[in-house]
C-alpha cells in the first residue's frame, strides 16, 4: 500500500456556461494523487486544462470556471466546501503557488520586501519584528545577489529570473508542504532555467515537498519529475513515471509531443504533430485525439476509449497502446534540406557593424566623451551565403533582436555597414528605404499578436504586400493570397479570418506567409517560434524549411533555444552582450572545441531524458552593459585567464575553415 | 524631465497666446470699428481713438505689452476703454472656480467609489444600476438633463431655485442655494466619465495575475483590493480626472447659459457677441493656462503614484 495522498483530486470535472446556456467542460473527470515527496509534472499542449487543474489543488477556479462533479481534498480537507478563512490560511501557507510568468504576478505597486513580508505575516508564525529578517533570509535561500538592497526595489526593477526567485521566495516564507508550479521557467534564459530547476529540485529533497509541475516544456519536467501526466483536451491521456513516459510513451499523443521536441544531439528537424486539439466547445464522439492520430481507425472514432491501467504501472487512454512502436517505424526523420552546396554569392554582409542605444548629449560628449557607455553591439562582421540559414543565439540582451533591427532599418546602425547582394547598401532607416529594399528584407516576430493587426483580415494582411510591391488588384490579387496561404498550409477559407479567429500557430503562419508574400531575398525571424507549443514549433520549423528549399530565401534565425537552431541553421553564430563569441557551421559548433560561453550555454540545456543532468558552469547573472574594455564575457568566464582577458579584444582563433573562436585561451586547450 | 516638462507648459501657452493675438488682428475691424459703431465712418474719430487706443503701434509691440501684463495678473483694458479686464474677468473666474470645486467634491468620490464598486461586483445589481445611469448621463446632452432637473426639483418640487438671478461680483456665500442645481447636473455628467474609467480600469486589475497570485497567497479580500487592486487601479484614472477639471474649469458654456450662472463660459460667449476682443483674449489665454497646469499637475502626480515612472527618475 502506498503512501497515502496529500493532494487528492478525484473525478473532477470542471467547465463553464456557453451563452446559449450549455455547461463546456475544459476538465473532464480528472484524477490526480500526490503523496509527500512526490513530484508530478503535468504536460500537454496549451489549452489542454493544466492551470486549471493546478489551481483547482488550491479550491480556486478562474472567473467563470466551476465545479461541475468531483473532489478536492488536501491532506483530506474537502478544498472545495471549505470556510473562507480556513481556505486563505491554507492558501499560500501549507499550499504555495510559484505562478507562470512572476513578472505579472508579482504586484506592481509594492515592493519586493513588501511582498514578501506580506505572506510572512500572513502565514508564517515569525514576529512581526523579524520580517525583515525573514526577507532578507528568504532571498538569500533562493540565491539572489543582494538580498538587502533588493527589498527595497519594484518588480519592474528586476530581470525575469530575478522576478521568478523572488516569487519562489514568496512561496516558500510559509514553509509550505506542497508546491504548485505553473510553468515557472517558460521564457526563461537556458542557464537561468537550469538553475532554477536546481534550485527546485535541492528544495523538493531537503523539504520533502509534494510538487506539482506544470510545463509544455518536457525537458524541465525530465529533471524535477518522478511521475509525469499527460494531458489533451482536458482528459488525463496518459500517466506513468517520468522515465515511462519521457523515455517510452505508451500513448500516441505523448509520443508525438516527445518527437516535435528538437534535440541537441539530432542533426534534423523535428517532426512535427499535425493538427490542434479539438476546442472544449467540440462535441467529441470517438477519442478526442483521432483526427491527429497515426494510428487511429474506425473504432477510434466510435467510441471514447477508457484509461486502461497496465501492469508496469501506466495508465493509457488509447485503445491500440500496444501498438505503439508501430510509430517509431513509420516515424523516419525528415532529413533538413542540405546547406546550399553551390556557392550562389553573398546574399548579405554585416560588416564591423555597431550599435548603439544611448544617445549622449552635446555636453557629455564634449566634456566626458569617455563616459559613454559600450555600444549594445558592436564589431559583427559576418557574409550570409545566399539560401543559407544564420542561426544566433544568446541569452537575452545579447543584442540578437537588435542586430535584426538595424538590418530592417528600425534602430540605426552606429557605425559599419550593411550590403544587400553585394552591391546595395541598407544605411537608410526603414522610412527612407526604397521600396526595392523594403521587399528584399522582410521580418517576422516572436508574436504575431502584436505584428498583426486585429481588425485586419488574413486577406487584407496579405493584400498590403502584393499590392505595395508587385500591384495587384481586384481577382489575381485574391489569386495569389490563395496561392501564398496553400504554401503555408492554410486554405482559401482562411482569406477572411481575423486573428481573433486564428490559433498561436496559425497566427505565426499568417505571419509568416505575409513575409514570403513580398519574395524577399531574405527573412529575419525573431523568436519565431518561442511563444508556442512544442508540437506547433516543429510544424513552424518544417514550413520555414519547405518554403527556403522552394524559394532559396536566405534566413536569420534569431532564437535563445539552442536546439531549435541547431535543427534549423546551416551555420550558428553565438552572441554575448552584442558581440560575437563564436561562429561557424552547426556541428563545428555543436561540438568540442567550445567557447566558453558556448559550452555554458549547451551545458544548462535540459533534455526530455531524466537520466540526463545538466552541466552548470557559469552563473545566471545579468549584466546590464557590456565591459568597457577586453573579453565581453570576462565577467561571467569559469574558465577567464586574467587581466589580459579583461584588457583586451580576444583574437580571432580560426579553429576550421569557417569556424571562428573569440577567446585568449590558445586553441589546443578549448 | 520635470523642468522640461515645465518649460513645454509654458511654451504652450505662449504659442497659445500667440495664436489667440494673431487670430483678433487677422479679423477685420479692431476695437475701434466695434466701439464706434455706426461712427466708424468718420476717419476723424476713428483716428482719435485708436491713438488713444494705442492701435497704431506694430502688432509685435502690443503682443509684447499685452503678454507683459498677462503676466502681472493686468489683462489690459475692454473694448469699452474704461473697464478693466481683470475686474470682469477676475469675478467671473471666481465664480467658475466656486462652481467648478463645488462640482468636483461630490463628482471625484463619488466617481471613484461608484467605479470600484461596480468593478468589482461587475455585472451585478450595484453594477447595473451605476452602469446604466452613467451612460444616460453620458449621452444625454447637457440641456437636456438640466432641463430635466428644473423641471423636477424646482418647478414642480419647489426644491431648489432653477435659476442663478445673483450678480457676477457678489461673494460666493450668496450663491446659495441658487449655485446647487448646476452643481449637481455637472458632477453628474463628470461622474459618468470617471467612473466609467475607473470601472474597467478595476475590472482589468481584478482579472490581472497579480491579483490572482495575492488572493493565491492567501490574502484576505479586501486587503488584497486595498493593497494589491486599487493603487493599480486608480492609476490611469488620475488622467481622466485632469482632463474633467480642465474642462470644468474651462466654463461650461452650456450649463452657464442653461442656469444664467455668471461664470466664465457665459462671459466668453457675451464677448464673442458683442465683439469685445480684448476680453474674449483674455479668457483664451486663462482657459490655456488651466489646462497646462492641470495636466502638468496630472503628470506629476503619476509619476509619484507609479513605481515605474518615480524608480526610473529617481534611481539614475
Ligand atoms: N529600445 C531600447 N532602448 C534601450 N535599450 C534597449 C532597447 N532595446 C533593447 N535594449 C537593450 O539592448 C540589449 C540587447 O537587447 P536585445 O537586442 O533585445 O537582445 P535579445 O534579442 O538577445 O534578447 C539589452 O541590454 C537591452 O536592454
Ligand atoms: S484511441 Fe485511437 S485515436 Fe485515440 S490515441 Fe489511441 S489510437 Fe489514437
Ligand atoms: S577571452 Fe578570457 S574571459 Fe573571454 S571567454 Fe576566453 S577565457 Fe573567458
Ligand atoms: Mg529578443
Amino acid at each position: 500500500m502506498p503512501q497515502s495522498s496529500f493532494i487528492d483530486i478525484k473525478n473532477l470535472s470542471v467547465g463553464y456556461t456557453s451563452r446559449n446556456g450549455k455547461i463546456i467542460p475544459v476538465l473532464r473527470d480528472v484524477n490526480l494523487s500526490i503523496t509527500r515527496g512526490d513530484s508530478i509534472g503535468l504536460v500537454g499542449e496549451s489549452g489542454s486544462g493544466k492551470s486549471t487543474l493546478a489551481l483547482a489543488a488550491m479550491g480556486y477556479f478562474k472567473r467563470g470556471l466551476h465545479v461541475i462533479s468531483g473532489q478536492v481534498q488536501f491532506d483530506g480537507i474537502d478544498m472545495l466546501n471549505i470556510e473562507r478563512n480556513a481556505l486563505q490560511r491554507l492558501r499560500g501557507g501549507r499550499l504555495a503557488l510559484i505562478p507562470q510568468n512572476s513578472g505579472q504576478s508579482l504586484t506592481p505597486n509594492l515592493r519586493i520586501g513588501q511582498q514578501i513580508s506580506e505572506a510572512l505575516r500572513l502565514h508564517g508564525d515569525l514576529p512581526a519584528t523579524s520580517f525583515d529578517v525573514g526577507v532578507i533570509d528568504l532571498l538569500s535561500q533562493v540565491r539572489l545577489p543582494d538580498p538587502v538592497g533588493l527589498t527595497d526595489r519594484y518588480p519592474h526593477e528586476l530581470s525575469g529570473g530575478q522576478q521568478q526567485r523572488v516569487a519562489i521566495a514568496m512561496a516558500l516564507a510559509s514553509n509550505p508542504e506542497a508546491l504548485l508550479l505553473d510553468e515557472p521557467t517558460t521564457g526563461l534564459d537556458v542557464t537561468t532555467q537550469a538553475h532554477i530547476m536546481e534550485l527546485l529540485r535541492d528544495l523538493a529533497k531537503d523539504r520533502n515537498l509534494a510538487m506539482l509541475y506544470v510545463s509544455h516544456d518536457l525537458g524541465a519536467i525530465a529533471r524535477v519529475c518522478n511521475k509525469v501526466m499527460v494531458m489533451y483536451a482536458g482528459e488525463t491521456v496518459l500517466t506513468g513515471s517520468a522515465k515511462q513516459v519521457l523515455l517510452s510513451p505508451r500513448h500516441p499523443y505523448a509520443h508525438g509531443l516527445l518527437v516535435s521536441i528538437p534535440r541537441l544531439n539530432e542533426a534534423s528537424l523535428p517532426q512535427a504533430l499535425d493538427g490542434r486539439p479539438p476546442m472544449p466547445s467540440e462535441t467529441i464522439t470517438g477519442c478526442a485525439f483521432a483526427d491527429r492520430c497515426k494510428l487511429a481507425d474506425q473504432t477510434c472514432h466510435k467510441s471514447p476509449p477508457p484509461l486502461n491501467h497496465l501492469e508496469t504501472g501506466e495508465a493509457v487512454r488509447c485503445f491500440h497502446h500496444d501498438q505503439i512502436g508501430q510509430l517509431n517505424q513509420k516515424t523516419e526523420k525528415s532529413a533538413r534540406s542540405n546547406p546550399t552546396a553551390a556557392d550562389k554569392g553573398t546574399a548579405l554582409s554585416l560588416a564591423n557593424l555597431a550599435v548603439s542605444y544611448s544617445q549622449p548629449g552635446l555636453l557629455s560628449k564634449l566634456f566626458a566623451p569617455q563616459d559613454t557607455p559600450p555600444s549594445t553591439v558592436d564589431r559583427i562582421t559576418i557574409d550570409i551565403k545566399k539560401g543559407e540559414t544564420l542561426g544566433l543565439v544568446g541569452e537575452s540582451g545579447s543584442g540578437k533582436s537588435t542586430i535584426l533591427k538595424t538590418i530592417a532599418g528600425m534602430v540605426p546602425a552606429q557605425s559599419g555597414n550593411i550590403i544587400l547582394n553585394q552591391a546595395e547598401r541598407l544605411d537608410m532607416m526603414v522610412e527612407k528605404r526604397p521600396a526595392a529594399h523594403l521587399r528584399q528584407v522582410q521580418i517576422i516576430f516572436q508574436n504575431p499578436d502584436d505584428s498583426l493587426n486585429p481588425r485586419h483580415t488574413v486577406a487584407q494582411v496579405l493584400a498590403q504586400p502584393l499590392r505595395l510591391y508587385y500591384g495587384l488588384s481586384g481577382t489575381p490579387l485574391r489569386d495569389r493570397s490563395i496561392d501564398i496561404l496553400e504554401q503555408v498550409r492554410l486554405g482559401e477559407h482562411y482569406l477572411e479570418r481575423l486573428p481573433s479567429q486564428l490559433s498561436g500557430g496559425e497566427k505565426q503562419r499568417v505571419a509568416i506567409a505575409r513575409a514570403f508574400a513580398a519574395d524577399p531575398e531574405i527573412i529575419l525571424c525573431d523568436e519565431v517560434t518561442s511563444a508556442l507549443d512544442v508540437s506547433v514549433q516543429a510544424a513552424v520549423l518544417d514550413l520555414l524549411d519547405v518554403l527556403k528549399r522552394q524559394d532559396g530565401t536566405t534566413y536569420i534565425f534569431v532564437s535563445h533555444d539552442l536546439a531549435v537552431v541547431k535543427a534549423i541553421s546551416d551555420r550558428v553564430a553565438v552572441l554575448y552582450q552584442g558581440r560575437i563569441c563564436e561562429i561557424g557551421p552547426v556541428a563545428a559548433v555543436y561540438s568540442a572545441p567550445f567557447h566558453p560561453y558556448t559550452d555554458a550555454l549547451l551545458g544548462a540545456v535540459l533534455e526530455p531524458d531524466p537520466d540526463v543532468a545538466p552541466r552548470l558552469t557559469a552563473d545566471d547573472v545579468v549584466e546590464l552593459s557590456p565591459p568597457k574594455t577586453g573579453c565581453p564575457f570576462q565577467r561571467r568566464c569559469p574558465r577567464k585567464l586574467g587581466s589580459i582577458c579583461e584588457t583586451d579584444i580576444p583574437t580571432a582563433q580560426e579553429i576550421a575553415p569557417g569556424h571562428v573562436i573569440h577567446c585568449h585561451i590558445p586553441q589546443l586547450d578549448l | 524631465m520635470l523642468i522640461r516638462r515645465v518649460l513645454l507648459g509654458g511654451v504652450t501657452v505662449c504659442i497659445v497666446s500667440l495664436i489667440i493675438f494673431a487670430g483678433v488682428e487677422m479679423l477685420p475691424g479692431d476695437a475701434c470699428t466695434q466701439f464706434l459703431g455706426e461712427y466708424q465712418a468718420d476717419e476723424e474719430l476713428l483716428a482719435q481713438c485708436r491713438k488713444d487706443l494705442d492701435l497704431n503701434r506694430p502688432p509685435i509691440d502690443r503682443f509684447a505689452e499685452w503678454t507683459q501684463g498677462a503676466i502681472t495678473g493686468d489683462l489690459g483694458l475692454a473694448a469699452d476703454g474704461t473697464t478693466k479686464i481683470s475686474t470682469i474677468v477676475g469675478d467671473r473666474l471666481k465664480n467658475s472656480l466656486l462652481l467648478a470645486f463645488l462640482a468636483m467634491a461630490v463628482g471625484i468620490p463619488l466617481a471613484l467609489f461608484l467605479g470600484v464598486v461596480s468593478g468589482l461586483w461587475r455585472d451585478r445589481l450595484p453594477d447595473i444600476i451605476a452602469s446604466t445611469l452613467a451612460i444616460f448621463a453620458m449621452t444625454i446632452p447637457e440641456f437636456v438633463s438640466a432641463t430635466l432637473l428644473i423641471l423636477v426639483l424646482s418647478v414642480w418640487l419647489g426644491w431648489l431655485p432653477g435659476i442663478v438671478l445673483t450678480s457676477a461680483a457678489a461673494p460666493a456665500s450668496e450663491f446659495f442655494p441658487e449655485i446647487l442645481l448646476p452643481m449637481i447636473v455637472l458632477s453628474f455628467v463628470m461622474c459618468a466619465h470617471i467612473m466609467r474609467m475607473v470601472r474597467s480600469s478595476v475590472i482589468d486589475v481584478m482579472a490581472s495575475d497579480y491579483v490572482q497570485m495575492a488572493t493565491l497567497k492567501g490574502v484576505p479580500y479586501w486587503q488584497m483590493v486595498f493593497r494589491h487592486a486599487l493603487p493599480n487601479a486608480l492609476l490611469p484614472a488620475i488622467n481622466v480626472v485632469a482632463l474633467t477639471i480642465a474642462w470644468l474649469l474651462g466654463g461650461v458654456v452650456v450649463i452657464e447659459v442653461v442656469f444664467n450662472y455668471p461664470g466664465l463660459g457665459r462671459l466668453m460667449i457675451d464677448s464673442i457677441s458683442d465683439r469685445n476682443l480684448p476680453v474674449v483674449q483674455s479668457i483664451a489665454l486663462i482657459v490655456a493656462s488651466v489646462y497646462v497646469c492641470v495636466n502638468l499637475a496630472a503628470d506629476l502626480l503619476t509619476m509619484i503614484a507609479n513605481p515605474k515612472l518615480r524608480t526610473m527618475y529617481m534611481r539614475k
